[in-house]
């Protein structure tokens, strides 16, 4: 196999969108946070920015096929931190979620994220068929299945749902056949109730005041309320930087990370809602082109699910400031300050670079 | 592995573009949502914003206590409530304006200007209506919550010092923060806070002051409270400790008995100050809420200077004290013989002119040696002693025994006083010294000014054999900062021996003797204006001589020493040694109770004495702890 990785293999287009889009999130939230005790925090964003460019970088380094003959370690070793998090991990915020990790905490489930999408990658990338058969069909499910029952025990809906997307659009690349499809949205129908019971009050509480929020608007109702009035006050031109009062009067929830996008909507208005939306739909196009391109399957099965997971944040993060999606909890990816978050975004497109890197191999 | 290998295999490229028109149609779909916020509802929702408010008020932080030594309270706070007016709303302040006038009675023109000179300050901060809102005040407050919504009351802590200017030089007084200390201070200190304006509350406004916190609200349009933001508490000051002795200080203000002046104690073994008074003295209290600019305007200008703490900053001729430093300098230079013997006819004659004796009137004091002219503060024999040492060397030994330099207590305003020398005139008046001047300095006269602090130290230290520990009003368990000077054993038992004699062998201080105290001193009467020139003018109460006396006890390694000016006194031996002696009377008293309370342990227990002195220590601890009554005095902190 010869080396191919030159400067011109080296996806910028990509790399630009996500420049962009670090600069708007600092921009944002520099101007939330600015007046508040955690002024300061872009500059912490930035650094995590700068590892992440590290880490894509060397990532992108290493060729995917060694990464995908590793998947059924990783995977055992992701089904073991998950576990390990529930018996040893540090309650914060009402759920274990947190292992310490060499003096940092890390959230263990965005690193299970990246690993489930490289373990399906290599299960379709096997399947030699046009056609996804019923028992394949099963064993894609069950592999999904096992940690995402393990992050729903956290509790951490969200991220479990997270999973659902890489498998979804993995099947249907694979080509799940119809019936199979019908009868898996029949099943899902049907456990819906029952899943309701799994709940805890805090969800089914969300999910009732996303339902009807005007009946709360002191409660969690409260926050979606909020963030409309953010983004409707906005208008097209909005308030401008630093200026938007329910951002600045701190108003709008955790405006710096899950709701970023309500304060960039109120400060920076219609317009540039409409620039980042459609930077993040370039990027989502350009990873679908570097799917097409990628030179075996599995390659392409890595890149899609990496796209599942950043378009699956894009719509229910959004989704939730305009009231479209309960809370749950889900960052936007590229935008929200967090440090996990950020790394796994970089991680997994040094993953998506590296596919394109090889895609003219043999 | 090999499943990259056979790579034939289609890929699925028509169900990628499936999944490209996916995404176009969930950003569409998103963009829709916002679309249909931000420019078909924007108008519903811009309105819902503007009734999101949110009103910050500041829970203010008390300032630290000030403690004497023995812990009992000399500067404490009250609780009072201020009435503030919320400006979030401009239009509707307005329409408020005349009833809230007229219910907390304030002249609707005073309030009117004063929402005027605020229109530059940013809405959200709320104005300092009244300061202190009275129980009929707070009573309509209450009563219109409803249709006044643009009232709140703030609790404050107001200092509350003893009245009468108690101790009011050292405490210093607070005040609202200006505009340049709010500029120098980055950011730590806004606009209408409290801070120490002089003395202790000054030096150690950084731990006396606490920080505020914030309770923020959510109001909404008409500024009714509808929700609480997070709120955060305020961290009051620290206490701070201080070297005063509250009895010593009681009996010293009362000895001075609003007589202009100053007294000063201190131990001379650590640099305690034990009590600091300066007459006539403000009353802090007066600035605790606001002063009103007629009356801040008046103490400015006051003659009597009521805001200057006499105790370090009054630079004043020494008189007669200075001969200590004289003596002490003769015994150490040895350019004068101490067998020096004149003779006092009442005057002397130096550079062809003449120089008088205190006892000019009564034929002069005769035959005088080295201890008598101590003694009796003998003008000739001193003008004698500076003609021989030069002023080179006056001003070498005065300066190196502690004067003319500040003593760095720990105070804002200290004064350095003067010690002149040729170099000094050259470099100020660029004219030579001439050596009749000397003459002058010799006695205390002339360009030296002291102050009574740095008297204080000076006597202290000779008497301790030139150790001069660094005065403070805080209680430090550091090493405190010192000088030395090492004097001969020879001068140190000379000088004091003569210092007991002012008091003890019928000197000029022998009224103020004390039964069973070595009580020593030097008394000063300083000249204001020449003999020549008080006959000119006529006389008049302006230009009666200062009165000094510097004493101590006891006469070797003294515990305590008292510095007091009496200013207009006329004699240190009448004005001002008995003001030291009522303030040592009270040291030993207070020393003697404690070594009582020791004795009857002793009795009592009869074991030694080591184990005694420690469990006679929570005796006394006990009793300091009795309640604060100085109705002695009557400078009680009145109840409130």
């Amino acid at each position: 196999m010869k080396e191919l990785s030159k400067s011109h293999d080296f996806d910028w287009w990509l790399l630009a969108i996500v420049f962009a889009l670090c600069s708007i999130s600092l921009l944002q939230i520099y101007s939330a946070t600015r007046n508040s005790p955690f002024a300061g925090m872009h500059w912490r964003q930035m650094t995590w920015i700068m590892v992440g460019l590290v880490v894509l970088l060397v990532v992108s380094r290493i060729d995917y096929h060694t990464i995908l003959d590793q998947a059924p370690w990783l995977y055992l070793l992701a089904l073991a931190a998950l576990v390990a998090v529930l018996v040893f991990g540090q309650t914060r915020f009402g759920a274990k979620r947190w292992l310490p990790v060499l003096g940092a905490i890390l959230q263990v489930s965005e690193l299970v994220k990246l690993i489930i999408i490289i373990m399906l990658a290599r299960f379709f990338g096997e399947v030699r068929s046009d056609r996804l058969s019923l028992p394949d069909l099963v064993k894609a499910a069950v592999l999904t299945g096992v940690p995402l029952f393990l992050i729903l025990l956290q509790p951490d809906l969200g991220t479990a749902l997270v999973l659902v997307p890489v498998a979804v659009v993995g099947a249907f690349l694979a080509g799940i056949q119809w019936k199979h499809a019908v009868a898996l949205l029949l099943l899902a129908a049907l456990m819906l109730p029952l899943g309701w019971h799994g709940l805890k009050p805090y969800q089914k509480e969300r999910i009732e005041t996303f339902l009807r929020p005007e009946e709360d608007p002191r409660g969690s109702g409260y926050q979606i309320l909020q963030s409309k009035i953010a983004v409707g006050s906005g208008g097209f031109w909005g308030k401008g930087i630093g200026r938007g009062s329910q951002n600045q009067g701190g108003f709008v929830p955790v405006r710096y990370s899950d709701f970023i996008m309500a304060a960039l909507a109120e400060e920076l208005g219609f317009g540039g809602v409409l620039v980042t939306l459609l930077l993040f739909m370039a990027l989502l196009l350009r990873l679908v082109q570097n799917a097409q391109r990628a030179n075996d399957r599995a390659g392409m099965f890595l890149v899609m699910g990496v796209a599942a997971v950043l378009g699956f944040h894009l719509l229910v993060n959004v989704g939730m400031v305009i009231g479209y999606m309960p809370v749950t909890g889900i960052p936007l990816p590229l935008l929200s300050y967090g440090g996990s978050a950020t790394l796994f975004v970089f991680l997994a497109l040094g993953m998506v670079m590296n596919v394109r890197v090889r895609r003219f191999v043999n | 592995m090999s499943y990259w290998f056979e790579s034939e295999h289609k890929l699925p490229q028509s169900r990628l573009a499936i999944v490209s028109y996916l995404i176009v149609g969930i950003v569409g779909f998103l963009l829709l949502g916002f679309w249909k916020l931000q420019v078909v509802d924007s108008d519903r929702y811009t309105q819902l914003a503007e009734r999101n408010r949110i009103r910050t008020i500041p829970i203010i932080a008390p300032r630290g206590k000030m403690l004497d030594r023995e812990g009992r309270v000399l500067v404490d706070n009250y609780p009072s409530f201020g009435v503030l007016l919320l400006r979030d709303n401009a239009e509707d302040l307005e329409r408020y304006l005349p009833a809230i006038a007229e219910g907390l009675s304030i002249p609707l023109e005073t309030l009117q200007r004063e929402v005027d000179a605020a229109q530059s300050l940013p809405k959200f901060q709320p104005l300092m209506i009244k300061p202190e809102a009275s129980p009929a005040d707070i009573a309509f407050i209450e009563s219109h919550r409803d249709d006044l919504p643009v009232l709140e009351m703030l609790m404050v802590h107001r200092r509350r010092y003893f009245p009468n200017g108690f101790m009011a030089h050292a405490s210093g007084y607070v005040g609202e923060v200006s505009a340049q200390q709010v500029e120098a201070s980055n950011g730590r200190l806004r606009p209408g806070d409290i801070v120490g304006k002089t003395g202790l509350e000054r030096q150690y406004n950084d731990r006396l002051m606490g920080t505020d916190g914030m309770r923020r609200t959510i109001v909404n349009s008409v500024g009714r409270e509808v929700g609480r933001l997070e709120q955060s508490d305020a961290i009051p000051g620290k206490p701070i400790d201080l070297t005063i002795d509250y009895d010593l200080q009681v009996v010293a203000e009362q000895a001075l008995a609003g007589r202009k002046g100053s007294v000063v104690a201190l131990d001379p073994r650590s640099g305690e100050i034990l009590a600091m008074v300066s007459h006539p003295a403000p009353d802090p209290n007066d600035f605790a809420v606001s002063i009103p600019s007629e009356e801040w305007k008046r103490l400015n200008e006051d003659e009597d200077r009521p805001l200057l703490n006499r105790a370090a900053q009054a630079q004043l001729a020494p008189g007669s004290v200075f001969k200590i430093i004289m003596a002490t300098a003769i015994l150490e230079s040895k350019a004068v013989p101490e067998s020096l013997t004149i003779f006092c006819p009442g005057y002397g004659n130096f550079y062809g002119r003449q120089f008088r004796c205190h006892t000019f009137d009564k034929g002069g004091h005769g035959l005088v040696d080295f201890h008598k002219a101590v003694v009796q503060s003998c003008d000739v024999f001193f003008y004698e002693a500076g003609k021989r040492l030069g002023i080179d060397r006056i001003s070498y030994y005065a300066y190196q025994l502690g004067l003319g330099r500040r003593t760095g207590i720990d105070l804002p305003s200290e004064e350095a006083g003067l010690v002149p020398s040729e170099e000094w005139k050259k470099r100020v008046f660029k004219q030579p010294w001439y050596p009749g001047e000397t003459i002058s300095v010799a006695i205390g006269q002339g360009a030296t000014t002291t102050t009574p602090l740095q008297l204080a130290l000076t006597i202290g230290g000779i008497a301790n054999g030139g150790v001069f520990k660094q005065p403070h009003l805080l209680k430090t368990k550091q090493n405190v900062p010192e000088f030395r000077f090492p004097l001969a054993e020879h001068t140190v038992e000379t000088v004091t021996r003569a210092m007991f004699g002012v008091v003890n062998e019928g000197g000029t201080a022998a009224a103020s003797r004390l039964e069973g105290v070595e009580f020593c001193g030097k008394t000063g009467t300083s000249q204001l204006i020449s003999n020549e020139g008080r006959k000119r003018i006529g006389g008049g109460r302006r230009f009666t001589e200062n009165a000094w006396f510097v004493g101590y006890a006891p006469r070797r390694n003294p515990e305590i020493v008292v510095s007091v000016l009496v200013e207009h006194g006329e004699h240190g031996s009448t004005a001002a040694a008995p003001v030291a002696r009522d303030v040592i009377r009270r040291y030993y008293e207070k020393k003697g109770q404690r070594g009582q309370q020791l004795t009857v342990d002793l009795k009592r227990s009869e074991v030694d004495p080591d184990s005694v002195l420690a469990q006679a220590k929570p005796a006394v601890k006990a009793d300091s702890r009795q309640p604060v009554i100085p109705s002695a005095v009557g400078r009680a902190h009145p109840d409130r």
